[in-house]
């Protein structure tokens, strides 16, 4: 009776935080604010619908099984890289260098920095470094 | 009590998927688009797993790792094309 109340609770929580998810990618209305919302759907949601198997694998079949574990761990390491990509997406087709928050260096935003502009500042603290050794 | 939760969150998740095809269709920016799929991917995880609860055989999460793998690939590489104009460099 507990393990069916705690399967039940899972599967609940699952539910609701995957609709949550699904309906803030609709309802928010800024792009950057809709990155937001799926993560919900995709810790939480999935995370939820995962354990729950895992507990009735486990109590109601009686076989371990260790699938779950696998894509839970999966999805929790892939989803800051897609989230990460997209803002990248986001920042480069909607937005421009100059609308952004100075960086309170003289670089500018690591995402808009030149190849040619980042060799350049790097050979040149490597130069100063060099001389500070030598001295 | 199990069946009965197993159906409200499949309802959940499939509700969910609905509001996704929605967004993918009627999308606003390109980024958005690819945000939908992605949150279409981890919905379609979550049904296969509450479909291997209703159907009581662990075979299902084979599809399910599967699909989470062509899912971040697909992911990483429409971005990335859109960042790059290139996937493979």
């Amino acid at each position: 009776m507990v393990v069916d109340i705690l399967i039940s609770a899972c599967l609940v929580i699952s539910g609701v935080f995957g609709l949550v998810g699904s309906f803030g990618l609709i309802k928010l209305p800024d792009p950057m604010m809709r990155l937001h919302a799926p993560t919900k759907a995709t810790t939480l949601g999935v995370g939820g619908a995962l354990v729950a198997s895992m507990l009735f694998f486990y109590f109601k079949v009686g076989q371990l099984s260790f699938h779950e574990f696998m894509i839970v761990l999966f999805l929790l390491l892939t989803a800051p890289i897609t989230g990460h990509f997209i803002a990248k997406t986001h920042l480069h087709l909607l937005h421009k260098p100059g609308d952004l928050p100075p960086t309170g260096t003289d670089r500018p935003w690591a995402s808009y920095e030149s190849d040619a502009e980042r060799a350049r500042i790097e050979a040149a603290a490597a130069a100063a470094e060099a001389e500070e050794v030598t001295r | 009590m199990i069946e009965y939760t197993l159906f409200f969150a499949f309802g959940c998740f499939g509700l969910g998927l609905l509001l996704n095809i929605f967004r993918v269709i009627s999308s606003p920016t390109v980024g958005d688009r690819i945000l939908a799929l992605d949150t279409m991917v981890v919905n379609m995880i979550a049904l296969l797993a509450l479909f291997g609860i209703l159907k009581g055989t662990t075979m299902y999460f084979e599809a399910s790792m599967i699909i989470a793998m062509t899912g971040f690939i697909s992911t990483v590489s429409y971005t990335r094309f859109l960042l790059r104009g290139d996937i493979i460099e």
